[in-house]
């Protein structure tokens, strides 16, 4: 097939297939140089950027939501165009009729909805609450199905933050697919999927899927008619670097308004916007400050990117995120990088456009990345502090080289694996309750096989390991059996038409795991092992505080006696789950994330032998517990290292915090140096880091006087939060984080 | 196999030597600077005793996150009180491509030390005062002691980085820094000099050791004195 809009463009199966990949490297040139060619802000841009920062300030003052349209159920069509400042932007579209005017999305729960209104002053409108009165929503399925075990595990919270009432997300649609084909392409191949599936026999696998492509195909008309009410047509493929932009950003703000995903990922999109840029800068049609202003745009409208939230969603994912993720750099199969010159103009963004959290600019890191590009992303993170790495070269073996990270730190291969997010259970919790026997103490509730609290003086390494087994066993089981409820449901209520719509039709599915209190289980084992606990009963016989006597190995020291307990205990829980089937043989993966919600799934444990005390906070991710680290830095980043990416598929997520004394004595040689921390790391296969260049003095100042501090932002846990967004609860816990010090 | 007392690892050091390094800081000191921030690691019975084979293996551990430029910086206390332990060391790690510093204050020379020094790549030579009465005075040693280090150093053509802690009323002036670019002049394995801020966190260290911090009495420099000190050594 050929095309008008292609012409320059090299051939290859691309044009005979939807094949973004294959474009990519027929037609990508990499950058091997360094940042100098960038350009600035122009004075449009940094206009335009004046507006939205004052619309935040306003946010800001009212409360964290400056308006919500409570009449309209948000989806594609809904709204009339919005603008912030229709003469000056490059890029259209809002996600409702005005800029961080929020829409309501009732398809995952109509009471997350109502009390979302209800916690920023507004009441649904009875349109909204009559059009929803007879219909079943994602969350009314679920509950249906739930069994008065997945109920109890999820009201004792040793399951908890399951999209079981909110869009599950994580899901990316391969937006570029718009751009390169546009519209009516990728619906007529869409037909001939849905002709093909006729020939087959109609189980009900197929059915559904018979009808998810009906879906989809009404959903990608959609998509052309919101277009049209900005007075775009995208049916063809776009022509130019500025249509390449526009028809991209269409089809992920389309993704947006009909779904409120926890996460919303935008792919990789830098590299494949760069061929069409270095078209129209051949030809003349285009300056690097022209370029630059594009990307500058498109970025603007990202960030200001809404969803109506309720405050427990908050409390999971604090800082009001959205996780528009964007990866950039990676490697290419046959050995040339992915980096381009877009992939810098997208981490210039942080200096046109300022810091911020979004979108989460994610570096792909490899060993045999270009050291220019290296240097850069080492600067904008010491300046910036916004933006995540993750391991090109263990990921890029599984995914191939065009997979994209959905929310933190979850790779998928772009438009053809999708992923069933699951949040994640609380290890910690669980070993209480294994060593009561099946009775968690802080929620009241008898939970899993129920046996004989565990007697002696002293805890017994081996009894321990025993039981916990056990314990684990059951929870993987039962934890796989409510994700398949939840999926179930939400492919059958709230499916994903859009983003569907811009995945192969044949698409691998992944269902992701996750744990908490990791490194709380790992040095409480330890403790057990190394030192003596021994257990405190309350007055009904139950254990509910721990007596730790004599020092063990802590995680986060580099010592392998604990690390591999850690490393094991990461093992045990993925084999066990694998061992229960899922729903459309999703494959089985695991993470080690917690996103903010470390601080609610504190609150909600008791006290634990390695001497954390009930209620405090766990550490994020798979850091280790604050403050354990005796080591030093790099000894820390060891023991998060030895953790195993083929056991943890889903990533493993660890935030570093490090200032800038301790880094170097000069910005060449902060630079330099966390270039190295970054190859070592990697070198060692760990999965991922945050980095953040500060002070903690700084974090204590922005504190207690917030409005010094409006833009100030940090890497919390695989995504960057504005300090302010963060509830007081979860400011102190950044606060009280481990920081590496220069001696 | 040889051991020796070590009072602690950093596994990121970089401010002692190029690039990021692992700094074992050895137990034991045989001077008394006045201005200490470490005497912790003065006492030769503290500390805990490793083989040198264990100190590599530490080091070895990190050695993906040295880069081109960085390796093992050996500091202490005083490295030199145990030179054939440090000799081991840096033995092994010249053995296993590990590049080799070591931070030191140059009050000892003898053969066992002379053989350290040809599997050294980079030393950091604290150079305290430029005025033997300063020395004798807050570090109870002679000037020429170093001196005569140094020269041995330049003799040896072994690179080396002239430190100096910058210390109000004692040598933040203008003629200390002249003299240590004379001296920098005069020896040229001298690459470069470093001008370090004094500092208090130590105070708690002495607190709780029972002990006065000799120099608590003086102020930290400024940022601007700082700033104007290393204006003069900056080359033109």
């Amino acid at each position: 097939m050929e095309h008008n809009n292609w012409k320059g463009f090299k051939s290859g199966t691309w044009q005979d297939e939807i094949n973004v990949r294959d474009f990519i490297q027929q037609n990508y040139k990499e950058y091997k140089g360094d940042a100098a060619f960038l350009s600035g802000a122009t004075s449009r841009t940094t206009a335009l950027m004046d507006k939205v920062n004052s619309l935040f300030a306003l946010e800001r003052k009212k409360g964290g939501v400056l308006d919500v349209d409570t009449e309209t159920v948000s989806s594609l069509t809904s709204y009339a165009p919005g603008y912030i400042d229709k003469e000056n932007e490059l890029i259209f579209g809002m996600q409702t009729d005005a800029p961080l005017k929020r829409g309501v999305n009732p398809f995952g729960g109509i009471r997350m909805a109502r009390q979302a209104c209800a916690a920023y002053g507004y009441r649904l409108s009875d349109t909204v609450e009559d059009e929803f009165r007879f219909r079943t929503t994602h969350n009314d399925g679920v509950f249906r199905a739930y069994t008065e075990e997945m109920r109890l595990a999820r009201k004792s919270h040793v399951i908890t933050g399951l999209p079981d009432a909110y869009g599950r997300g994580r899901i990316i649609g391969d937006y570029r697919r718009v751009a390169l084909y546009g519209i009516d392409h990728l619906i007529s191949e869409k037909k001939k999927d849905k002709a093909a599936l006729a020939e087959k026999a109609f189980t009900a696998d197929n059915v559904r899927l018979s009808e998810e492509l009906f879906q989809q195909i009404t959903f990608l008309g959609f998509l052309k008619e919101m277009a049209a009410m900005y007075g775009f047509d995208i049916s063809e493929p776009a022509a130019n670097a500025k249509e390449a932009i526009q028809w991209t950003y269409f089809a992920y703000l389309a993704a947006i308004k009909e779904q409120n995903g926890a996460a919303m990922s935008l792919g990789r999109v830098s590299t494949f916007l760069d061929i069409y840029i270095e078209r129209d800068i051949e030809n003349g049609l285009l300056t690097e400050e022209g370029a630059q202003e594009l990307m500058d745009d498109f970025v603007m409208k990202l960030r200001i990117a809404r969803h109506l939230r309720t405050p427990e969603y908050n409390e999971l994912f604090g800082g009001d995120p959205m996780w528009i993720t964007e990866a950039v750099g990676g490697m290419g199969e046959d050995g040339r990088t992915l980096v381009t010159k877009n992939s810098f103009r997208m981490l210039n963004t942080l200096y046109t456009l300022g810091e911020s959290s979004e979108p989460n600019l994610t570096v792909l890191w490899s060993a045999s990345l270009p050291e220019n590009f290296k240097k850069f992303c080492a600067k904008v993170s010491a300046d910036t502090d916004s933006i995540q790495y993750e391991n090109d070269d263990i990921m890029r073996p599984h995914h191939g080289d065009d997979y994209a990270i959905a929310c933190c730190v979850s790779a998928m291969s772009v438009g053809k694996q999708m992923q069933f997010f699951g949040a994640r259970c609380n290890l910690a919790k669980l070993l209480l309750i294994a060593i009561n026997g099946g009775f968690d103490t802080t929620s009241g509730i008898h939970i899993g096989p129920q046996m004989p609290i565990l007697d002696g003086d002293k805890l017994d390494f081996n009894t321990v390991m025993e039981r916990y087994n056990i314990y684990i066993e059951w929870l993987a089981k039962l934890y796989v059996n409510t994700m398949n409820v939840i999926h179930y449901m939400h492919d059958k209520y709230a499916y994903e038409k859009t983003q569907m719509a811009l995945h192969d039709t044949e698409v691998e599915r992944l269902m992701a795991f996750g744990v908490a209190g990791f490194s709380v289980v790992a040095d409480s084992l330890s403790a057990i092992k190394y030192a003596n606990v021994k257990p405190v009963k309350d007055e009904l016989g139950y254990i509910t505080e721990f007596k730790t006597e004599g020092n063990f190995p802590k995680y986060g020291n580099d010592d392998d006696r604990v690390d591999f307990i850690a490393r094991d205990l990461a093992h045990k829980v993925i084999t066990e789950l694998r061992k229960t089937p899922t729903y459309r043989n999703a494959i089985h993966t695991l993470s080690v994330l917690t996103i903010t919600s470390n601080v609610m799934y504190g609150k909600h444990t008791g006290a634990t032998p390695d001497g954390r005390a009930a209620g405090t906070p766990f550490a994020p991710g798979a850091n280790p517990m604050h403050n354990r680290e005796e080591n030093g830095a790099l000894a820390s980043l060891n023991s998060v290292a030895k953790i195993s990416y083929e056991d943890c598929r889903d990533g493993i997520s660890n935030t570093f915090s490090i200032t800038p004394d301790a880094l170097g004595k000069t910005e060449d040689e902060r630079t330099n140096n966390l270039v190295s921390i970054l190859d070592g790391y990697f070198a060692k296969k760990a999965h991922h880091i945050n980095v953040n260049v500060l002070n903690r003095e700084t974090l204590i100042k922005a504190y207690e006087n917030p409005e010094d501090y409006p833009n100030l932002t940090i890497r919390v846990s695989g995504y960057a939060v504005n300090f302010n967004k963060l509830s007081r609860e979860q400011q102190r816990e950044v606060i009280s984080r481990t920081f590496h010090e220069a001696l | 196999m040889i051991k020796g007392r070590i009072h602690s690892f950093q596994s990121l050091g970089t401010l002692d030597g190029p690039g990021v390094r692992f700094v074992a800081f050895f137990q034991g000191c045989n001077l008394r600077c006045k201005c200490c921030h470490n005497p912790d690691t003065w006492d030769m019975t503290e500390g805990n005793e490793y083989s040198a084979s264990e100190v590599i293996e530490k080091a070895l551990r990190f050695r993906e996150y040295f880069g081109n430029k960085g390796g093992m910086t050996l500091s202490g206390g005083e490295p030199l009180m145990q030179s054939d332990f440090a000799c081991e060391i840096f033995r092994l790690a010249k053995e296993n491509n590990i590049n080799t510093c070591l931070d030191t204050s140059g009050s000892i020379l003898n053969d066992s030390v002379k053989k350290l020094l040809k599997l050294t790549d980079i030393v950091l030579l604290d150079y305290k005062y430029t005025s033997d009465e300063q020395y004798i005075e807050n570090v109870g040693c002679e000037r020429q002691k170093v001196d005569a280090f140094l020269s041995y150093l330049n003799e040896q053509k072994i690179p080396t980085v002239i430190r100096q802690v910058i210390i109000p009323t004692l040598n933040d002036n203008a003629e200390n820094i002249k003299r240590l670019i004379e001296l920098k002049r005069t020896n040229s394995c001298i690459e470069k000099i470093e001008l370090l801020p004094f500092r208090k966190i130590c105070e708690s260290k002495y607190g709780n050791m029972g002990i006065p911090f000799p120099f608590a009495h003086i102020d930290t420099p400024s940022k601007e004195k700082m700033e104007e000190l290393n204006g003069m050594i900056k080359e033109p």
